[in-house]
């Protein structure tokens, strides 16, 4: 099990409020981590520091190569992938032409001036893969939610993305969906770092090889997860704020 | 609408206009009628531009008039040089500046007496100042509203930069061309051999969107449109697949200004700042701005109405106008050219909730 991508000291402040505050992270290949924590733990703001979206301190590095101040291009095509809350796929287009897309960051200009003759093969492996095999002329728009979401994956997955960062991509799945993303994500791990930032416990307990707790931007607990939930910290940040919102709501 | 897409649509779809452009319209129209499609066709080859960096890239350009208005001048340039060459020898300064007291002829001026450096610069100089211009904006991740009024801000400062230039001819700016590369402007043959070129200048430009379009690069243009953040985050610089896009219709309008002169005989600030560059808009919204001919439909649609209404009611134009616009926008968003999806959608509308349901 090696380390893919390397997290060290991570800051992400904005107008002096620190969203991360001095965060620590490895992913390594072969495992699916999850990031959990309270709303505002800063997990979100964690996967756009490292994608490039949000500037920050500290340093992360992959292959040797420390990649802040990189463009968020940049970083993309250094093989880190990312997914959104809300599955953002490319609705006027087909699934097929998605994954196209999607697997041809370094084409040349002369490739992408003519019509694609063919599908790549990596592209109808992909679309078997994710379960969409029969669905490859149809406009990504039309697909149910949960497609959209591994959709998006499998466009990472085409891109030879090799860290990926998913955040939340079971929301809105019913049962049986939930349990092909959770195989899904473990098959695809095999030879990739996969993080998953989530708020479902149960998903989480039944799919995770390794979990990180963040709190007020801060890391709490690392480790598996009956590491994770026997932690005396990590409870009392969950009761806790099950306390705070339940007041919040009645009052 | 199946059978366009296939190859054989694809040469039938331009054989057809073809044989409109070169065969029918000559034949049935004056050559003052045939004139005035010329110049509609003008636009209409701006227009093609507008839809594919508008249409599929969804950069609202309200200021084609900046690239419109560069191409225009340089031809201009070089058909006044012509002319007082023909006239006065070679060094001779146009007829404008004599009575504007120039005597000498402004630097700037000498190399449009060449008729090749007058083509390249038409072909290069707008389009590299689009390309540096979309660099200095997409970079920076300027869109939406922001550019279209950033945009149309230029066509206003261009068109008023213009005015101040005595020695374009300022408010007036050029005009009384003879010669179009030592052909008598005044000749019928001539104005239709500018006919010609002008149509067969609208099927190139037709054609070179249309690879665009079917290309991987249209797909990508589509996919910056809908969601440019997912397209970064592939690893694609999104600025890259915009500039081209934006290049190539101020391309399109730099050509079609260049045509534009010589077949209407003027060229000023009036015709190249923001109401003629909001009227290059209007007609790609009405004709259909995401189709391929949606555009050129738009755009002759548009000027031809102007023109009809404008010869019978002269005041009542602008309402007319307004009502057009009005009536695509409340029936028809996806312009003319979504005409035949729209009926179709009608009558299944109904099975289509219930086998998605």
């Amino acid at each position: 099990m090696s380390i893919a991508l390397s997290c060290k000291n991570i800051e992400v402040s904005f107008d002096g409020f620190k969203a991360v505050a001095g965060v620590d992270l490895d992913l390594s290949r072969g495992e699916v981590h999850f990031l959990i924590g309270p709303n505002g733990a800063g997990k979100t703001t964690l996967v756009d520091a490292i994608t490039g979206l949000a500037a920050y301190t500290g340093s992360v590095v992959k292959d040797g190569e420390e990649l802040r101040g990189r463009k968020v291009h940049h970083i993309a095509r250094r093989g880190i992938g990312r997914t959104f809350q809300t599955a953002t796929v490319f609705e006027n287009l087909t699934v097929a032409q998605n994954l196209d897309i999607a697997a041809g960051a370094g084409r040349s200009p002369w490739t992408l001036l003519r019509r694609r003759r063919h599908l790549p093969q990596n592209v109808v492996d992909t679309m078997e893969r994710i379960g969409l095999a029969d669905r490859a002329d149809t406009p990504a728009g039309v697909l149910a939610h949960g497609q959209k979401q591994w959709l998006e994956i499998g466009m990472l997955l085409v891109g030879d993305a090799d860290v990926l960062l998913l955040d939340e991509p079971i929301a809105g799945m019913g049962h049986d969906e939930r349990e092909t993303t959770g195989r899904l994500l473990h098959d695809i791990a095999v030879d990739r770092a996969v993080a998953v930032v989530e708020h479902d416990m149960d998903f989480m307990r039944a799919f995770a090889s390794r979990v990180t707790v963040l709190h007020a931007g801060a890391v709490l607990a690392t480790g598996s997860v009956d590491e994770v939930s026997g932690d005396p910290r990590v409870q009392e940040v969950y009761l806790g704020t099950a306390k705070e919102s339940a007041d919040a709501a009645t009052a | 609408m199946k059978f366009f897409t296939t190859r054989a649509g694809t040469w039938t779809g331009f054989g057809a206009a073809a044989l409109v452009l070169f065969g029918l319209a000559p034949l049935l129209l004056s050559g003052f009628r045939l004139g005035l499609l010329a110049q509609f066709l003008c636009y209409a080859i701006v227009a093609v531009g507008i839809g594919l960096a508008w249409g599929r890239g969804g950069m609202l350009t309200l200021g084609q008039g900046v690239f419109f208005g560069m191409g225009a001048y340089l031809m201009a340039m070089h058909l006044k040089m012509a002319d007082a060459e023909f006239r006065g020898g070679p060094g001779a300064v146009p007829d404008f500046m004599e009575l504007a007291g120039i005597r000498e002829l402004p630097a700037y001026w000498a190399p449009f007496a060449s008729p090749a450096f007058t083509i390249a610069a038409i072909l290069v100089l707008p389009t590299a100042f689009a390309v540096l211009l979309g660099l200095a904006v997409f970079k920076r991740r300027v869109k939406g509203a922001y550019f279209a009024i950033l945009s149309q801000a230029l066509a206003g400062a261009f068109a008023i930069l213009l005015i101040g230039q005595q020695s374009l001819g300022g408010f007036n700016g050029l005009s009384r061309f003879r010669y179009f590369f030592g052909y008598n402007l005044d000749d019928p043959v001539n104005q239709q051999m500018l006919y010609f070129i002008v149509a067969g200048v609208l099927l190139a430009v037709v054609a070179v969107s249309l690879q665009l379009r079917r290309s991987r690069y249209g797909e990508l243009l589509v996919a910056v449109r809908d969601a440019e953040e997912r397209v970064r985050f592939l690893g694609y610089d999104a600025a890259n697949v915009k500039v081209v896009a934006y290049a190539v219709a101020a391309l399109f309008a730099s050509v079609a200004g260049a045509v534009f002169v010589p077949i209407v005989g003027i060229i000023s600030p009036a015709s190249i700042g923001i109401v003629p560059s909001i009227m290059f808009i209007l007609g790609v919204a009405i004709g259909g701005r995401a189709s391929l001919v949606g555009p050129v439909v738009g755009a002759l649609a548009v000027a031809w109405a102007q023109t009809a209404l404008s010869e019978q009611f002269p005041s009542a134009w602008t309402y007319a106008q307004g009502l057009m616009f009005i009536l695509v926008i409340a029936l028809l968003p996806g312009g003319i050219a979504s005409t035949a999806a729209v009926l179709k959608r009608i009558p299944t509308k109904r099975a289509t909730v219930e086998a998605t349901t």
